[in-house]
């Protein structure tokens, strides 16, 4: 069955998944095994993902059919220690004065479904935030998000009070949104862009996984 | 930034006719006297200008003000001037749910923003599809705007026969409705203003030489079902789980574009620009995109060129790999606009279709030098210019960006732009 699971929830068959997740926790099965085949599932709708097999809708669904079943599983891992080991923590946000949230949810999404622990601040997020979560929580990562050209500015100054609170050099940054690219990476005083959610996946993974500080 | 000696027509009805003709010849694909160049600008008018967007959105002899400043500038063969500066006064009044601006959540500098909602719920395609006027009445208003809350009282009009009338109008003594009925009316007359300022200010620029770059606003039939009714989220998710209620809506949806467009029929300078937003590449699939996009647009396309529109297909994302699709479109009356896009592929594929504009991408005008704006434009000249059929302009809506910057781009399409 946990084969099973993790087929339907990789062909994206929403109504199949939830109801061999319900049947597994009512049967007493393992709810750490539901989780588990999610995790593979959802390993394969990445793929699928990043091989443009999938896009957009299925991810969406993907990520409803997994807050489905966390849901379901939640009263059973009472206790136990569902803490799964993580690659590497990100601190992710759309900065300051944009409130656009599509592309940020979808980001943050795919990391944490790469095993990332993913600290999502939500848009318009001010610098001095960015500061302060990176002090609390020392991530190896930060993630930019911005759709409008007024995040190009923003972000700027917003690695300025990185580097000044002195936090630059523990921090790799990437940013993210349609109108970034190389140029406004060098702009910025970002370390890298990503045009989409699998360049974020493949980012985070080689700096994490390269050791790159 | 003169017209240049020899070629300057002495009126400005010459001038106007000019520049008419120089974008009406771009979309039958003719050669005409140089590569026309004009484009929507959000904030940057005003940010020349030297007005913040707020007072613009606020006072609309501050925003018409601003965009003559502009126009007088930078002299572009067509022009938005200040619709894109939105009414603060009405939507503050109306209580825009959806909508943030400079004054209103935003800074006063700051470009207004969309906020992504669920205004039609997944279960209520059926009723968008039976009655979308009723739906919009009585569900969309009272949801979009908080001070017409009450109208979602309101008995649905196509109950009015005979002697059901009377039910209808007695759905005006609840006094829900009556105070939406009171908020409208007070709105409407700000919007009135609003309107008065535009035509205003189209009248101004004629007189000065200079077409209007719109008739009319419309959106793809995806769009329109998925921007203010489901949300991406909404209608990206319903491609898996209900695609039949997506089919059926932008089906439905496509006499909606058509009609947002046909007023656009019989000006000088037909032009209906219809935002693409949920169809690009990255956002869903070939496969999605000929399934659930493409059939529903291009009707609208053709029911627009049928109505004697020129509909200016505004691409807002990476549309490369649809290029295939976009040939299929009646020849020489559209115009495609890219933002991310392999020009010399766009060039290659719809040269003998359709006009294309755009490209010039907004990064490059805020953070790049006037010299990388002048080579930037030049290779799109060289690329897509060739015997007409490109209208120089930015990727996306212009925002900020450097003045040097905006003023290389018109510049050099004056200069290198033109065919000899």
């Amino acid at each position: 069955m946990r084969e099973e699971l993790t087929a339907a929830i990789a062909d994206i068959r929403e109504d199949d998944a939830l109801e061999l997740a319900r049947t597994m926790v009512d049967r007493g099965g393992d709810p750490r095994e539901v989780l588990e085949a999610c995790r593979e599932g959802m390993s394969l709708v990445g793929q699928r993902y990043e091989e443009k097999e999938y896009f957009l809708p299925e991810l969406i669904v993907a990520g409803d059919m997994l807050r489905s079943i966390a849901e379901l599983v939640k009263p059973r891992l009472q206790g136990e220690d569902g803490e799964a080991s993580t690659l590497g923590t990100i601190v992710i946000g759309t900065v300051e004065g944009d409130i656009h949230d599509v592309g940020k949810d979808i980001v943050a999404f795919m990391l944490d479904s790469n095993n990332f622990e993913v600290i999502d601040l939500g848009v318009d997020v001010p610098a001095s935030r960015f500061v302060e979560e990176i002090s609390a929580r020392s991530p190896e990562i930060v993630a930019m998000s911005g759709f409008l050209t007024l995040a190009f500015d923003q972000m700027r100054s917003t690695v300025a009070a990185i580097d000044e609170a002195g936090l630059r050099d523990r921090v790799k940054i990437m940013i993210g949104g349609a109108p970034m690219d190389e140029t406004v990476t060098e702009y910025i005083g970002a370390d890298a862009y990503g045009s989409d959610a699998s360049a974020a996946v493949t980012l985070a993974r080689n700096w994490v996984e390269g050791g790159e500080r | 930034m003169t017209e240049l000696a020899g070629t300057a027509p002495t009126t400005a009805e010459d001038l106007y006719q000019e520049r008419v003709q120089r974008i009406l010849d771009c979309v039958a694909l003719k050669e005409p006297d140089r590569v026309p160049i004009m484009g929507p600008y959000e904030l940057f008018p005003y940010q020349f200008a030297g007005v913040s967007f707020k007072d613009a959105m606020n006072d609309y002899a501050i925003a018409r003000e601003a965009c003559h400043t502009f126009l007088d500038a930078f002299q572009p063969d067509a022009d938005f001037g200040p619709i894109l500066a939105y009414p603060a006064k009405a939507m503050a009044m109306l209580d825009v749910k959806w909508f943030r601006w400079p004054g209103h959540g935003l800074a006063d500098n700051t470009m207004y923003q969309f906020i992504e909602g669920e205004y039609m719920t997944a279960d209520e395609y059926d009723e968008f599809l039976y009655d979308p006027s009723h739906f919009m009445l009585g569900k969309w208003l009272p949801r979009s705007f908080g001070s017409l809350e009450g109208l979602a009282g309101w008995p649905p009009a196509r109950l009015m026969m005979w002697f059901g009338w009377t039910g209808l109008l007695a759905g005006m003594a609840d006094p829900g409705v009556q105070q939406a009925l009171r908020n409208a009316l007070e709105a409407g007359e700000e919007l009135g203003r609003w309107f008065g300022s535009i035509g205003q200010y189209a009248q101004e620029i004629r007189a000065k030489g200079y077409p209007q770059a719109f008739a009319a606003f419309s959106w793809a039939p995806f769009d329109i079902v998925g921007d203010t009714l489901r949300g991406t989220r909404g209608i990206l998710s319903d491609i898996v789980r209900r695609p039949d209620r997506v089919l059926a809506a932008a089906s439905k949806a496509v006499q909606l574009c058509v009609e947002y467009a046909s007023g656009a029929a019989g000006a000088d300078l037909p032009l209906c620009w219809i935002w693409l937003h949920k169809g690009s590449e990255g956002f869903i699939s070939d496969a999605q995109f000929r399934k659930f996009y493409w059939p529903s647009l291009l009707e609208a396309i053709e029911g627009m060129v049928e109505k004697g529109v020129i509909p200016v297909v505004y691409c807002e994302g990476d549309d490369t790999s649809r290029l295939p699709y976009f040939t299929q479109v009646p020849e020489k009356s559209v115009i495609f606009h890219m933002a991310v896009m392999d020009m010399r592929k766009a060039k290659e594929l719809l040269g003998d279709v359709a006009a294309i504009s755009g490209n010039v991408p907004n990064r490059l005008l805020l953070t790049g030098t006037p010299d990388d704006v002048r080579d930037y434009c030049k290779g799109l000249i060289d690329t897509c210019g060739e015997g007409g059929g490109y209208i120089m302009d930015t990727s996306a809506l212009l925002d900020e960006a450097r003045v040097e910057n905006v003023r290389a781009m018109f510049d050099v399409t004056r200069e290198y732009g033109v065919y000899r």
